[in-house]
């Protein structure tokens, strides 16, 4: 069985959360963040994680080597609102070993 | 006033179907829905993926379920008002209910049923300070009417089909057109973007990539916005309307209004029984819905449905008798006159 590992997550309220996500689920960062109720239902993953929507959003603050953006995810960053250098979509980062004390900041609901 | 047994708010999958149980009781519906087409996110966000977890569908398209859906409900004849969005609702003295949309159309049905999925679909409105003092004032998120923008200088924000198609067909009407985007790239359709580029080398229409627009200037209305285009300094350009077009985000709206219990941007019910609100006569199904163990799911829309037009049904019949009726044995009898049946058993003796 895969170990857990542990994320830190800043909710849109600037409260830090540390967490342990399954590896084993095929789980993104969107779910893992909702299943743990870190954003209110029906601001964050609204299109199910499809890269079509950014409501789950979020800033990556550790130097993990993150998986390559799709033209989806870029493009979809690329018509979102508070995008910074180092947004991703929650929903396009799988939870792997290598994303153990991954950190990251959730972007402002929009 | 358009009246009805079952006013159904939301024309996504849920609201289709319930068109098609509540018919098989001989109840008829008629659907509000804000987007100007049936079938909700999945005709509206994404049409062209596959769905895996429709029973006996091992694959569908959203948009052809769509197409599926109202194939199935037709010879119900349901009624719809769309692009409009249901605002208000008033409880008569016979426990019937008013409904009236955003456009004042007014509806009278002795049941609401609500299944609005994660809301109606509203613009995404960019981060911009003063934007809402320039609401209508030259700030537009939807076109309604293009002719409006005749002989006018416009701005067009946004990378994907809308700001492209919309960049395309005002050139032949306004008096300049400017397309900015944030990305040299954008995600249309190809015919529209190759489309953007002829008009762009006809000089029809100037593109500001990649921009952002940061600021609008005008006092009582637009005069010009605030463009910032690679990182470098912020300039101006006049322009008598600037058009925001990002896309569509849903918001539960005026129906969090209505004195229903909400509880994690959707609506309590009642999922022991039928899928009743906290308001008798008023019903929510689909992903509008919660109760414990809630899955968000166009299958458990369907048997939400199911569940609640046969509540409906008692409250509006409370002394009539009735037993639910397998189709394929009961057939099913359109309010346009057709019937599917079952065939019949062919008897024929061997000599």
């Amino acid at each position: 069985m895969n170990p857990d590992i542990t994320l830190k997550i800043t909710d849109r309220e600037g409260i830090l959360h540390e967490i342990q996500a399954p590896t084993d689920m095929a789980m993104n960062l969107m779910e893992v963040i909702r299943s743990y109720e870190l954003a209110e239902e029906g601001t964050i993953g609204i299109c199910g994680g499809m890269a079509m929507c950014a409501s789950c959003q979020c800033y990556v603050n550790s130097n993990h080597q993150l998986p390559e953006m799709s033209i989806d995810e870029d493009m979809m960053l690329a018509e979102a609102f508070h995008v910074e250098n180092n947004s991703r979509l929650g929903c396009q980062i799988q939870m792997t070993p290598a994303m153990d004390g991954l950190e990251v900041v959730l972007a402002p609901e929009s | 006033m358009i009246t009805t047994d079952i006013l159904i708010i939301g024309a996504g999958p849920t609201g289709l179907f319930t068109v098609f149980e509540a018919g098989l009781l001989k109840l008829r519906c008629h659907l509000i829905d804000a987007l100007p087409q049936a079938g909700g996110q999945c005709s509206e966000i994404y049409p062209k993926k596959p769905i895996y977890d429709i029973p006996a569908y091992p694959e569908i398209l959203a948009g052809d379920l769509t197409d599926k859906l109202m194939e199935q409900i037709k010879q119900f004849e349901p009624g719809f008002t769309l692009g409009e969005r249901a605002e208000t609702i008033e409880k008569q003295e016979d426990e019937t209910f008013i409904v009236t949309t955003n456009k004042g159309t007014k509806h009278h049905a002795k049941i609401v049923a609500i299944a609005g999925g994660l809301g109606s679909f509203e613009p995404r409105k960019p981060p911009i300070p003063n934007i809402t003092n320039f609401e209508d004032k030259g700030v537009e998120y939807i076109i309604r009417d293009p002719e409006y923008y005749s002989n006018k200088k416009v701005v067009i924000s946004g990378g994907g089909d809308s700001a492209l198609d919309w960049a395309i067909f005002l050139t032949d009407v306004a008096a300049s057109v400017t397309l900015i985007h944030r990305r040299n790239e954008f995600r249309g359709a190809l015919d529209s973007v190759d489309k953007v580029q002829e008009l762009k080398n006809a000089g029809k229409i100037t593109m500001i990539t990649p921009a952002e627009v940061k600021g609008i200037v005008g006092t009582d209305k637009v005069e010009g916005v605030a463009v910032v285009q690679n990182g470098g300094e912020e300039f101006t350009i006049e322009t008598d309307h600037f058009i925001p077009l990002f896309g569509l985000s849903p918001k539960l709206g005026p129906i969090a209004n209505w004195g229903l219990e909400i509880e994690k941007n959707a609506i309590k019910v009642n999922n022991a029984l039928d899928y009743q609100t906290n308001i008798p006569g008023i019903y929510a199904i689909g992903d509008v819905n919660t109760y414990p163990g809630k899955l968000k799911l166009i299958l458990c829309g369907f048997h939400e449905a199911t569940l609640m037009c046969q509540s409906a049904y008692k409250r509006i019949f409370p002394d009539k008798k009735y037993v639910m009726k397998y189709t394929t044995v009961g057939g099913i009898d359109g309010f346009d006159g057709t019937r599917k049946e079952a065939p019949k058993a062919v008897v024929k003796k061997i000599e």
